[in-house]
């Protein structure tokens, strides 16, 4: 049976993609940030995943105002990178896999998590640069990839306990899938960052680190955060982190951390990394 | 039941909640249009007329012709949308960024390499 191998969490600022697309990652401004993610990638090349279920959020560009899901599973066989004004990024195309996909959305329905289903959909930095940040710059990503889009460009946004509740189904869901699969699971956005208005360039060490800290030991009290709280403390765009809870939700009880890494600025960003494993 | 916008005394921020979305729908639907590079080229060729497709109130059509970011976000622009003006424009997220808190561009870079804007003073509004 299909099972879960591992959780990451990590942020998915567009400029991170833009410095490896560009040649600029080894300059005296991204060395560090890049050098923070060596760990991450050997963790997760030894756990030779299958397929990826990757949570984030679209930037207005496979979706607008038009119509706005707040839960969204993607079934195609493939992914187009999307264009997002300026060419699409010149990272491979992104893979699918739509039995298993098609079977959690099955299994998360009638779980009652009422799933849109995306059978067509470009997809922006929001995934492939956590697939950058996870893989480098690679021919072809190493495994399939499901994306799983969540609505946090309007207010409201799922509730960070709804988000933990869907990724508590997913292990269900994944569970239940008769085929091997290694699964691995991405929680995507944040840290905290704001790129709106006066308070521009946000950033909340203090709320990160206490953030990072409860994702591996204290995941309840995260779901208990409201959305005032993180926009207050997380800045309004850090409200992103309620995906982080998904990843979190779908690896248990108790998980074991092995990575963490926190880097502050990328471009107006605060930039986290957290890789954990499921206990026994 | 609505809900409980206690979000809005966070000083320097502008949720696009249900109030902003119910008047920002077609600023931000002028905006994502910049997405097409042919939409781009009619934008730039004439501003006004190209703007003229959209039914604009005259606060939000003045914010987009004079560039006033932080006016754009009071007239319910989104910033992910109201950036694609920029993108076109050929500036970047941390132009505009400095832009709305009116600071110079290389101030607000110092500002974030020094680990960005602080958290002290900056969680509620000054109290009248």
């Amino acid at each position: 049976m299909a099972r879960i191998v591992g959780g990451i969490a990590c942020s998915h600022v567009p400029a991170i993609g833009a410095a490896l697309d560009k040649g600029s990652s080894g300059n005296p401004y991204w060395a560090p940030y890049f050098a923070g993610l060596a760990p991450a990638r050997e963790w997760l090349a030894r756990l030779k995943p299958d397929v990826a279920i990757l949570v984030y959020n679209d930037h207005a560009n496979a979706f607008s105002l038009e119509i706005i899901p707040t839960f969204l599973l993607g079934v195609a066989p493939e992914f187009p990178v999307a264009d997002e004004g300026f060419g699409p990024r010149p990272v491979p195309k992104v893979i699918g896999h739509p039995k298993f996909a098609w079977s959690l959305v099955e299994a998360l329905i009638l779980d009652e998590f009422d799933m849109t289903i995306a059978n067509e959909m470009p997809v922006d930095h929001g995934l492939t640069v956590p697939l950058s940040v996870t893989c480098g710059q690679v021919p072809e990503w190493p495994f399939k990839v499901i994306p799983l889009c969540v609505n946090v460009v309007q207010y409201p946004p799922p509730t960070g306990l709804r988000c933990y509740k869907l990724g508590q189904a997913m292990a269900r869901a994944v569970a239940a899938y008769p085929e091997d699969l290694r699964v691995v699971i991405y929680g995507t956005g944040g840290m905290s960052h704001q790129l709106q208005g006066e308070r521009a360039g946000f950033v909340n060490r203090e709320f990160d680190q206490a953030f990072l800290e409860s994702m591996v030991n204290d995941p309840e009290r995260l779901t208990k955060l409201s959305h005032t709280q993180y926009m207050r403390e997380g800045g309004s765009e850090g409200i992103e982190m309620v995906m982080w809870l998904t990843m979190r939700g779908a690896m248990g009880g108790q998980v074991r951390e092995a990575y963490r890494f926190y880097h502050v600025p990328t471009s107006n960003t605060a930039a986290g990394l957290l890789c954990v494993e499921p206990t026994p | 039941m609505s809900a409980p916008r206690d979000y809005e005394d966070i000083p320097g921020t502008y949720v696009y909640d249900a109030e902003r979305g119910r008047v920002g729908y077609t600023l931000n639907m002028f905006c994502m249009s910049l997405n097409k590079p042919e939409n781009r080229a009619a934008f730039k060729a004439d501003e006004a007329q190209y703007l003229d497709r959209f039914p604009l109130s005259a606060g939000q059509r003045a914010a987009v012709l004079a560039r006033d970011w932080l006016g754009m976000l009071k007239v319910g622009g989104n910033i992910y949308y109201t950036i694609k003006i920029a993108f076109c424009d050929g500036l970047t997220f941390q132009d505009v960024a400095g832009m709305m808190c009116g600071m110079p561009k290389e101030e607000y870079a110092k500002m974030m390499l020094a680990g960005g804007r602080s958290p002290a003073g900056n969680l509620y509004k000054e109290r009248e």
